[in-house]
């Protein structure tokens, strides 16, 4: 035993992890359970946000993804079962539905997945095996901006910069000629806006409806 | 640390990367066991204290301070029972749960400078997030037991948890806001000096949050007087009902492991974590900027400030806990939605307006705020320096501070040719 790449080792353990209670929520008939299956491959997922060096991204993953399927599980689950551990079981229309719909999606994503020269990130070059193959990948990156895979680490101040409308991930120098990028404050105020609309909106439907008082001196 | 074990001690590449990592997952683990062998102790003199009892006095001598050894022992020699009506797969499965999520937050938690096992950059947001994942291990054991009580515990610490994570996020917005970044170990450095420069001395609006804060805690934690999911006049116990033995104190291993990592992120944001109230470490040189030697006798120091005021934060906890009676389920909801919450948000905007009453913060605070993210984000000393170096030698500049730094960037640390000597935790 030579070396071990852990980078690899815990790779494959988040996507065997994330990939297998993938097909446990498929193939389980209590509803429950397959909650409890999804919410642990969205966090294997954050694993592999995690690892991948985005933690910002995996954060998010736990606190909206896993979190808001643990919502979920209370409030859409829990509350409605009838029985104590009620059952589900997916006829074959609906199984023949899913088949396709994923079958085209899969059709879809692994051309894109495949059609990427080659994966090489950060991550994957290690000292022992860095071979000369990647390093000449990785001066070819630098040499030409297009391609360049981001290495640096992303930290959440450039995030949030961004978001406001500054981007320190460009070139300085582009900022310097006055061509200014503008970064993403509108999406992110359109997006704001529709959350408020959205959070306004549920105050009014969950509201206490009281019925109008008669008033006594008219 | 994984160069000096390849260097220095001859080990395999892999086999270094595996002690790297082991060591701080056992200290880590031992925080935690060990600190809730000693807090239940603490608890249950505290308690006795407070109703004029001595509590446990017998075993280990004085004090009856090997009580939870003791307790320890009687629960792992139980039965371990699982009901006829349970679903015994969630139902073996919910303690595990609670216990990894807690072991979980203490991954980002700092307990001196640059003693993290993982150094990240939204540090706060992901206990946070981590905090928030407890609440499913007691709901899942709530909704697996198969019984009344359990279920209704667990209804309730769902719906309890759900509301309190609001404040308590908005609560963590304030220093954040002010220290300029979620990295916990940047927000303590933020705090260094005299104790006048903890957050939460910082303004009043600061002041009255960090209470909010604490509130919060206390109900996400689940606590008493928020312990509705457990409670025993109400509902035998709770969402535990039905456990014995090993897997029941494996919840409170968890309670009680949540209940340090929430004082510690209290410690952290307002009370200037590592850093004692009279400065002094750097009086007398213990720092850094000394050398290695002095630099970790000092750490030894700030960690025992920090774990100092985490234990306090777990005192007062507890004395709160004897003090008063527990909160029906609307009170409860009450406090939250319609007290904390709109509190803090006048808190938040009372923050933003402090420029306005008392100025510009200080050159002091500044200077502090460059030079803890200046740590972390080292600029390229110049324009065409940073053209020249690749990619992976800025990173391995970019991550001076971490102890243990993720996988990816041990890999660079291991490429690259230039860390910086003076930096020292990559020395040891």
């Amino acid at each position: 035993m030579d070396n071990i790449l852990w980078h690899s080792v815990f790779f494959w353990a988040f996507a065997v992890i994330t990939c297998g209670f993938a097909v446990m929520v498929v193939l389980s008939d209590n509803i429950v359970r397959m909650a409890v299956a999804l919410i642990f491959s969205l966090s294997g997922a954050a694993g592999l946000f995690l690892l991948a060096g985005a933690d910002f991204v995996g954060a998010m993953q736990l606190m909206i993804y896993v979190g808001g399927t643990l919502v979920l599980l209370i409030f859409g689950v829990m509350l409605t079962a009838q029985g104590p551990f009620i059952s589900l079981k997916a006829g074959s229309g609906d199984w023949i539905i899913a088949v396709v719909m994923v079958g085209l999606s899969l059709a879809m994503l692994l051309p894109m997945a495949w059609s990427v020269p080659d994966w090489h990130g950060p991550a994957m070059g290690a000292s022992e095996t860095k071979t000369t193959k990647q390093t000449a990948l990785q001066e070819e990156a630098e040499a030409d901006q297009e391609t360049v895979v981001v290495e640096h680490n992303v930290s959440v101040t450039e995030i949030g910069l961004s978001l406001v409308g500054v981007r320190t991930d460009l070139n300085q120098e582009d900022q310097e000629s006055g061509q200014l990028p503008e970064g993403y404050l509108l999406p992110f105020e359109i997006v704001s806006v529709h959350l408020l609309v959205i959070l306004i909106g549920a105050a009014y439907l969950a509201r206490a409806k009281r019925p109008r008082k008669p008033t006594k001196y008219p | 640390m994984v160069e000096s074990l390849i260097e220095n001690w001859g080990f395999p590449e892999w086999m270094a990367y595996l002690i790297a990592a082991t060591i701080p997952c056992v200290l880590l683990l031992h925080v935690v066991a060990v600190g809730a062998l000693f807090f239940i102790w603490l608890e249950r003199k505290v308690s006795g204290r407070i109703q004029d009892r001595l509590g446990p006095t017998r075993v280990g001598g004085k004090y009856g301070w090997l009580q939870s050894l003791a307790d320890g022992v009687k629960l792992i020699s139980k039965e371990d029972l699982v009901p006829a009506g349970a679903d015994s797969w969630l139902f073996r499965l919910a303690p595990y749960i609670s216990v990894s999520c807690c072991l979980a937050a203490y991954l980002t938690i700092p307990f001196a400078y640059g003693w993290v096992a993982q150094n990240l950059d939204v540090a706060v947001f992901f206990v946070l997030a981590i905090l928030g994942l407890e609440v499913f291990g007691v709901i899942l054991a709530g909704y697996a037991s198969g019984s009344k009580w359990s279920l209704l515990g667990g209804m309730r610490e769902a719906a309890q948890v759900v509301s309190y994570e609001v404040p308590l996020g908005l609560c963590v917005v304030l220093p954040v806001m002010l220290a300029g970044s979620m990295n916990l170990t940047t927000i303590a450095q933020v705090q260094s000096g005299w104790f006048t420069s903890w957050l939460i001395f910082y303004n009043p609006f600061l002041f009255v949050t960090f209470w909010i804060f604490f509130t919060c805690a206390l109900a996400s934690v689940n606590r008493a007087p928020f312990d509705l999911a457990e409670a025993e006049s109400e509902l035998v116990a709770g969402f535990h009902t039905e456990y014995s033995g090993l897997r029941w104190s494996l919840f409170f291993l968890a309670e009680y492991g949540s209940m340090f990592s929430v004082s510690a992120l209290a410690v952290l944001l307002f009370l200037g974590g590592w850093n004692g109230p009279i400065p002094i470490t750097s009086w007398i040189g213990w720092t850094f900027e000394y050398g290695w030697f002095w630099g970790t006798l000092g750490n030894f120091v700030g960690l025992a400030n920090f774990i100092f005021k985490c234990s306090l934060g777990i005192v007062l906890m507890m004395w709160v806990r004897w003090t008063l009676p527990r909160l029906r389920i609307d009170q409860v909801m009450t406090i939250c939605l319609k007290y904390c919450l709109p509190l803090v948000c006048l808190m938040l905007l009372g923050n933003l307006m402090w420029p306005w009453i008392a100025g510009p913060p200080s050159a002091s605070f500044v200077q502090k705020r460059y030079e803890a993210y200046q740590h972390l984000h080292p600029e390229p000393t110049t324009e065409t320096e940073a053209d020249e170096e690749t990619t992976a030698e800025s990173n391995s500049v970019a991550i001076s501070l971490p102890q243990q730094v993720n996988e990816k960037q041990k890999v660079v640390l291991t490429t690259s040719s230039t860390t910086d000597s003076s930096l020292p935790l990559q020395t040891n």
